[in-house]
């Protein structure tokens, strides 16, 4: 069953630039983008190293200032934006996930995935139960106090999920999440992230370079030399709104 | 964010007690060294101080400190006496015979002799004896340390004997006098037997201690006694940092252990400050993680500071502990006695603690702000 397309563009770039250093040091990242991402869809970023997905991406995610081009997100021309307002964006809008999983190792996996709720303001109690809550859903019920050391990668990885996911961002950013498991866990990963990160209002990129994840996407599109190549809507493309117990079991 | 803050600081459980004992052992240092520099200093003038009867000196206008007496003429007491204001004023004696004991053994001593009529200037904290026992013929008061020195191995006990100038001299009481700055035995006699221990001399006057009138404060008598007699007069507290200031500035004492304090500040500084630095530092990644996710900078800027007023507060207070406790140890021993933790080094300490932890927080909290959040993609 192919996933319903999305409706309304959830970020939207235009002739985006950016270039790192000046004179003879200056080195052109993006060369002028266009790149689209819809709500309720799973769209890629693929490309080889250096291409500048990653740039791209630390600029959607305001993490990154452009050096030109039009950027709108989720709505939101980030221009108008002062710093601290782009931060109060961030943390309100966006969920991460990164591909060293970056948890806090001082922290339990319940604790790690409730920071966003407590950057937010709210009290620790109420904002570990619920981050609890939605690790049992993903299946790491019974790993709550375990510290991130003690897990598998996959393990990391699940709880990076919920840390991205706990808060309701309505844009999930995913750098390379499944390049440092294995397949297993990869597709375990991915299959998860499918089914819990995508919903109608919400719009997920994933820069990967894993192919065998491809067929999770709504959309891939290829980045090389700082610009976007190609964009696929890959046939066949499915429903991934899986039940998670199916998944997890 | 505060638990976050504190879990990451105390999440490594070595770099936690690294930097915590980095701190400890820098206070105890600091602590250490200036509270043992400022009771030397302070036994420059323990003789003074002992006196508690007297508020007022006055010797010879060339006389700078304790040790350094030129000696006053006997009719200088009278005239220091019709000054107005003065309530009282008796002679004190001070010179450094030869003690000898029955077994032999022997030690250069501070002799003071007191006034006879009033035993003005008497030790008042009396291990064995009494003071009052000085009226005694050839009678003195050694304090334990002197006693010790003169009579190893051998308990405390009145009666004992020494030799003086030709003269046998019994020991009536053992005082607890403060240690002096030479670890001489201290000795307390009658002024008119002092004189007789040490072979006479044409004056032999070595100060005039004096109260003021209750009418009178001791700043205002000293000034008076000087401008009516032409002598010098101090109060107590004055001639006791005549008597610091004289050493500080005349001996290598204060360079040597400046240059022990510097170290020590430097060292535990460097440590304690780069400890800290680099635990910020391999957090980095953490920290652009939460900037990340939306933690605003003056959150992380609290965070560092909670981390770093953690880590200080938890670090000075053990060094201060173990500072305590070394001088609490060594506060029993003769050749330490009176040597305590002063709560002036303390506040020094904690002053130099709080600016290394400043300046460890601040350099730290520019390279949290200077992080750039996408750092956090590159992996």
């Amino acid at each position: 069953m192919v996933h319903a397309a999305g409706n309304g563009t959830g970020v939207s770039c235009r002739d985006v630039r950016k270039h790192f250093g000046a004179g003879e040091a200056k080195v052109d990242a993006l060369r002028g983008v266009d790149f689209e991402t819809r709500f309720g869809e799973l769209s890629f970023l693929v490309g080889p190293s250096g291409c500048g997905k990653t740039t791209l991406i630390s600029i959607i995610a305001g993490l990154l200032d452009r050096t030109g081009g039009e950027l709108t997100v989720l709505g939101t021309n980030v221009d108008e934006l002062s710093p601290t307002e782009r931060v109060l964006f961030r943390r309100k809008n966006l969920g991460f996930i990164f591909q060293q999983f970056n948890l806090l190792p001082a922290l339990t996996a319940a604790e790690n995935v409730a920071v966003p709720l407590i950057a937010a303001g709210m009290s620790r109690r109420p904002a570990v139960d619920r981050a609890g809550a939605l690790l049992a859903e993903l299946g790491l019920g019974s790993r709550l106090r375990a510290l991130p050391s003690t897990l598998s990668g996959g393990q990391q990885q699940r709880v990076a999920i919920a840390r991205a996911l706990i808060h309701e961002p309505r844009l999930v950013v995913c750098d390379e999440p499944t390049a440092a498991l294995d397949h297993g866990s990869g597709e375990a990963v991915m299959s998860l992230l499918a089914a819990n990160a995508v919903r109608p209002g919400r719009t997920v990129i994933v820069v990967t370079h894993d192919t065998r994840v491809f067929h999770y996407a709504h959309s891939i599109a290829s980045m090389d030399d700082g610009r976007i190549v190609n964009v696929t809507r890959p046939n066949g493309a499915r429903d991934h709104s899986t039940p998670l117990t199916a998944v997890t079991a | 964010m505060n638990f976050v803050a504190l879990r990451m600081l105390t999440g490594d459980r070595a770099k936690y007690f690294g930097l915590v004992f980095a701190i400890a052992f820098c206070t105890f240092l600091l602590e250490n060294q200036t509270t043992i520099f400022a009771n030397i200093m302070k036994r420059t003038a323990s003789q003074i101080l002992d006196v508690t009867d007297a508020e007022v000196w006055v010797m010879d206008p060339q006389t700078e400190y304790w040790e350094q007496t030129k000696a006053l003429k006997d009719t200088d007491l009278t005239r220091v006496r019709s000054v107005p204001g003065v309530q009282w004023a008796v002679r004190l004696f001070k010179g450094n015979p030869v003690a000898r004991t029955p077994e032999g053994k022997f030690a250069v001593c501070f002799l003071i002799g007191i006034d006879d009529a009033t035993l003005v200037g008497a030790p008042r904290k009396m291990l064995l004896g009494s003071w009052d026992r000085l009226r005694e013929p050839d009678s003195v008061i050694i304090d334990q340390a002197g006693y010790v020195l003169l009579f190893p191995d051998q308990p405390l006990a009145l009666g004992r004997t020494l030799e003086m100038n030709d003269h046998r001299v019994t020991i009536v009481g053992i005082s607890d006098a403060s240690a002096p700055f030479a670890s001489l035995p201290v000795m307390h006699t009658r002024y008119s037997a002092a004189i007789d221990f040490l072979g006479r001399e044409r004056t032999q006057l070595s100060f005039i201690i004096a109260r003021p009138a209750s009418t009178v404060s001791a700043d205002e008598l000293t000034a008076r006694i000087h401008e009516r007699t032409g002598l010098r007069a101090r109060t107590t507290q004055e001639f006791m940092w005549d008597c610091i200031r004289y050493y500080l500035q005349h001996t290598g004492i204060p360079v040597n252990f400046g240059i022990t304090i510097a170290v020590a500040l430097i060292v535990g500084a460097v440590v304690a400050g780069q400890t800290f630095y680099l635990f910020t530092i391999e957090n980095l990644k953490q920290f652009g993680a939460l900037k990340a996710i939306g933690t605003t900078n003056v959150r992380l800027i609290g965070m560092i500071l909670l981390q770093a007023f953690t880590a200080g507060t938890l670090g000075f207070s053990l060094g201060t502990g173990m500072a305590a406790t070394f001088f609490e140890i060594f506060l029993h021993k003769l050749a330490t006695r009176g040597i305590v933790l002063m709560w002036q080094c303390v506040a020094l300490t904690a002053a130099c603690i709080f600016f290394v932890v400043i300046v460890a927080s601040v350099l730290s909290i520019r390279r949290v702000l200077v992080l750039e959040p996408a750092a956090v993609f590159r992996g």
